[in-house]
Parts: structure tokens; sequence; C-alpha cells
């Protein structure tokens, strides 16, 4: 499927790329705009008559709209494959599960990798900042096209989340209830601080070409590579590292250079060289910078609870894990907090595991089973029980 | 007392329709129990994750915290009841807690043991060791009471803050609720527990004036 003109045909397929025409254009917080905007999205389950069981499903920095699907670059299951499937908590027999990749991104939503109509080069840094405001009313589009006009739940972690806060404050009205799971309301200046980094090692790498590397026909592997294995240190707890390597070796005594002697130093290596494989520099770039970006309070006068005013009829699920130092459990209690203020209807559990950020990707029993039933909980009223 | 007793009453006293915060509210037995027969609109704060989840899965609106910390960031009349029941000995600080309920209620329907009772004030005079009941079966070392008081001590707290008691009932394991005028001496030594309806001395009171506080407990 491959063009938004109709809406009536589209919801029997697994998902594509929704292409607006150009007299539709995403107007983005920056006052640029993207003409002839594509959305790369996949759904799962079937949506029901009623239109009342769709669950949009935000995915995280380096994620993509492959949440329960085979990756076609990598040939690994979806990245929430223990989430999104009969039966699990995202249970596509009740639900109709849409996954999006976000604008700005590099798996088939517009892009600084994507085609500028204007020059019909790729974009490189003339593609606009977007932010995660942008990012969801991107979501919002591709919703109005699908013929969704109500969503059953929003569903995120990390960046999702954040998706999924910006979503009840933007489109209340549009969302029965919104799951925030291991996220912040804000980037805090250690966030930003690690985003910097991975962004200057990118531009460092001279196959960087000021961003202009697609028309040099080369890519900043080595730059986005120690980006994410920053990055990636960041998503674990110092437990789970110590825990999954300590000081083993690689091999049997030291090599007296600089060769990846320990463990955790061919894991960090083989993360970085795994995501080049999968991901864009400039893309890299794009998202972290919506991320710093992201202050929901800021937006909404300084307060946090003025952001929520409208959604005191969404049900909101908060959920934070103990040993997530990327955004620790006080980054949730703040949004928590925020949503009592405002009167909302708000549930929030911290987690124990000592899987750091990451663990919402992970078995985590307890978070699952809680998910799994706060969503079944509000399903009668939705009629998609 | 069992629980059920406590919710019993709890659910005499809310009126349909209100909204309440249950806080400790364990896995949401009280808060699904008040939905189902007063229509309440609830919320609830629990501590423990395990407690959290079940609520969750229940569809109650149950943030994990507790007392001391969480309550604060209620805005004011958010609730017309805020239920702490056999809780407030737990909390480091039961005098901000209590002040605290009736911020963000119109109403606390507070329920605490008595450590005033005779089986208690007999236990420690003749055994001289802290006493085990049946509303205090847990040894000094292991309890999670770490400001127990008396109902004495209780309404003299409520005096110190300005409080109005509305209502108060003694209960006892297995016996129908007792309502007591808990300034009286004798109940200090007669009730085992007692359940407090409270509400700021200078708010109207609940209770349209001459009506008997029987209809309320019993």
């Amino acid at each position: 499927m491959s063009d938004g003109e109709s809406s009536a045909g589209l919801i029997e397929t697994q998902g594509g790329v929704m292409r607006f025409p150009a007299d539709r254009p995403l107007r983005l917080d920056s006052g640029a705009r993207i003409d002839g905007l594509e959305v790369a999205y996949n759904t799962y389950g079937r949506l029901n008559e009623a239109r009342t069981n769709a669950v949009l499903v935000c995915h995280a920095l380096s994620g993509d709209q492959h949440a329960a699907s085979r990756h076609p670059l990598t040939g690994k299951p979806g990245w929430w494959a223990n989430m999104v499937g009969p039966g699990l908590p995202l249970d596509t027999d009740h639900y109709f599960v849409i996954s999006t990749n976000v604008i700005g991104g590099c798996s088939g939503s517009t892009g600084p990798s994507s085609i500028d109509p204007a020059t019909g080069e790729p974009y490189g840094l003339k593609f606009p900042v977007v932010t995660v405001a942008d990012m969801v009313r991107a979501q919002a589009m591709l919703l109005d096209a699908l013929g969704v006009d109500k969503l059953y739940a929003a569903v995120g972690g990390s960046m999702g989340g954040m998706q999924v806060l910006q979503f009840a404050a933007d489109y209340p009205q549009r969302l029965y209830a919104a799951v925030c799971i291991a996220c912040a309301a804000r980037h805090s200046a250690q966030n930003i601080a690690f985003h910097e980094v991975g962004r200057q090692a990118i531009m460092a790498d001279p196959d960087w070409r000021g961003g202009d590397y697609a028309r040099h026909g080369v890519r900043p592997e080595k730059g986005l590579a120690v980006a994410r294995m920053a990055a990636h240190i960041t998503y674990l707890s110092e437990a789970a590292l110590q825990r999954k390597f300590g000081r083993e070796l690689q091999r049997d005594g030291l090599s007296w250079g600089f060769d990846a002697d320990f463990q955790v130093e061919s894991y960090l290596r083989h993360q970085g060289a795994a995501f080049v494989d999968r991901f864009d520099a400039n893309s890299y770039l794009y998202i972290t910078r919506a991320l710093d970006y992201f202050d929901l309070a800021a937006s909404h006068g300084g307060s946090l609870a003025e952001a929520f005013r409208k959604a005191r009829d969404v049900r909101f699920c908060v959920f934070s894990f103990s040993s997530d130092w990327l955004y620790p459990t006080p980054e949730s209690r703040q949004i928590v907090r925020a949503l009592n203020a405002a009167g909302a209807q708000v549930g929030f559990v911290e987690i124990e595991s000592d899987k750091g950020h990451d663990a919402f990707f992970l078995e985590e029993p307890v978070f699952h089973a809680a998910l799994a039933g706060f969503l079944r909980s509000g399903a009668p009223a939705r009629g998609c029980g | 007392m069992t629980t059920r007793e406590d919710f019993r009453e709890i659910l005499r006293l809310v009126r349909p329709g209100s909204r309440v915060l249950d806080v400790g509210c364990g896995e949401g037995e009280l808060l699904e129990l008040l939905a189902r027969e007063k229509g309440v609109e609830g919320r609830g704060l629990e501590i423990s994750p395990e407690g959290v989840s079940a609520c969750m899965a229940r569809g109650l609106a149950v943030v994990q915290g507790d007392a001391d910390d969480d309550l604060d960031y209620f805005p004011a009349k958010a609730f017309d009841y805020a239920v702490l029941s056999q809780t407030l000995p737990q909390v480091r600080q039961p005098r901000h807690v209590l002040s605290e309920l009736l911020r963000i209620a119109e109403r606390a329907i507070v329920s605490l043991p008595n450590f005033g009772h005779w089986r208690i004030r007999l236990d420690l005079l003749s055994h001289g060791r802290m006493p085990l009941t049946d509303v205090l079966p847990t040894p000094w070392w292991g309890t999670p009471n770490i400001h127990l008081c008396t109902v004495r001590d209780f309404t003299q707290l409520c005096d110190d803050l300005d409080l109005r008691i509305e209502a108060c009932a003694a209960l006892a394991n297995g016996k129908p609720a007792r309502p007591i005028e808990p300034k009286r001496a004798l109940e200090n030594w007669r009730a085992e527990s007692a359940l407090f309806l409270l509400s700021r001395a200078n708010s109207a009171a609940i209770l349209p004036t001459g009506k008997p506080r029987r209809d309320l407990f019993g």
C-alpha cells in the first residue's frame, strides 16, 4: 500500500508507507514545513468495526516501525516482539497495533536521508529540525488517514514515552489510555550532555562531510558507532554490565595493546558496528536534537500539570525501572505528580530490575503483567475486550 | 478487627459518587468495593509494587508512593474523602500526614489501633513486655508501627490540629462497629481499634445538625 488517498482499503494491510499529498504538508514547531510527507508504519491485528481498538506503539531513539515483525535489514525479530502479539500484553487478538517510524528517522518516514523534493537531492542538514511534537503531529495525520479517530491507547518507552505524553497533551480527545515507560517530561542536562558526545563523535568523523555524506557516497560509520557505544552504556546499569562481563577477557592473557582485551569492549564495538548497518548518522543527529529540545512543561507556561490539564479523562499508566539512570524514577514521579495535580487518572509503579533503562525491552514479568492488566481493565469500556 | 469490618464502616460513611483517595490501598479491595457499591471515583497510593500492579490490573488509578512523601503533591480539596486505614502509626510524620489528608480532602477517614486498650495496658503491666494482640500481632522488632498511640492521644492531636471529629466508632474483632464518644476515658480502655471521620473545624459539618450519629455507624 502506498498512498494516503483513501482510508477504507488500507486497514487490512500490514503497513507500508503513507504518502501525503503536497497540499497537506506537515507544519513543524520550527516554523518550517515538510511537503510530501511520508510516514512508514506497520500494523498488527485487526481494527474492529467500531474502530475503538487501535493502539499506537511509539518507538525509542534507535527504534522503527518493526515492533513485532522481522527487521527487513537485520532479519532480527521486532524490538518489542515479547510485548506485541497474540496473547502478549499488547494482544493482537484484541488490539489493532499501529507502529510508526518517527519523522526524522531512517526507516521509511521522511528524514534527513529522504530526497528533498525542492532539490531532488537527499536533505542532509537542509532537513528542518523536528521536535517530539512534530513526530506526534505526523502520527496524528497517519491516524486520520487510517480512519482512526480515537486510540484505545498510546504506548511507548523512552522517547516513545515522551511521544505518548506529547500525544496526550496535544490530542487528549483522541486517546483513551496512555502508557509511558521509562521516560521523562524533559531532557536533563546529563541527557543532553550524553547526546552531545554522540553528535560530536559523528560530526568529528571525516566521512560525515558536513552532513552531505550521501552525495559523496560515504558514511560516517566510525563516528556513528562511537555515538552508539557511548549511548549504549547509558541504557544498561552498572550491575548488569558487571554481571554480564565483569573483567572477563576475550582471550587468554592481555594483548599489551589496544585491541579489545575485555569482553565489555568487544561487546560495545559489536553494538556500534551493528548499529551503523541499520541507522543513518544524520537521523541520529536530528532525533537526539528532538529529544534535547523536549520539555513538556516549558511549552505549557512552565507547568507540567498545565500540559495535562485537558487530558483529565485520559487514563495514564506510568512505569519506571529502579536501575534506570538515563531516565531515573524521580523523572517518572514528576510526571505522576503533575498528572495528580491536574486531576488526571494515573497509575504508577517502579519495577525492581537491575537491567537499567533497556529493561523495558526485556522479559520483566511484573512489568508485563501490570501493563497487560492495565490495558485489559479498560478494554470492556471501549468495546475491545 | 478484620479488614472487612473496617471496610464495611468506610462503605457506610462514604457518600455515593464521591471522590476518594485511599492511602495505603494495598491490592485495591476497598477502592473496588467503593466503586462497585457507591459509584465512587477512587484513587490510591500504595507502597508495594505488587500491590500497585494488582490495582492496575483491576483498572484502578493507583500510584506507587507513601503518605509521608507523596500527599504533598496533590492539589487542595482534590477529594471528598481521604482514607487512611490502620496506617497512621507506620508513617514517619503522623501529624504532617493527618494535616495533609485534610488539605487534599474535605474529610478524612482514619482508623488506628488503640494502644490504650485494657488488654494492652494489662499485658504491659503484668508482663513488662510489648503486648501482642489481635490488632497488634507483630513483635516489637518486626512491627511496621513506629508511632503507636491511644485514642486519647489521637483526639488530642485532632484538637491541636483544629480538626473536628464528626464521628467515631470502636471496632473489635468479629463484632459490629459501636459508635463511641472518643473523649470519654472509658472508651480509651474499651476500644481495640477506632475509626474516625474528621474534617477541618472551620468547614461545614457533614451531619445535618440534630441528626444522631447512629445513622453513620449503624
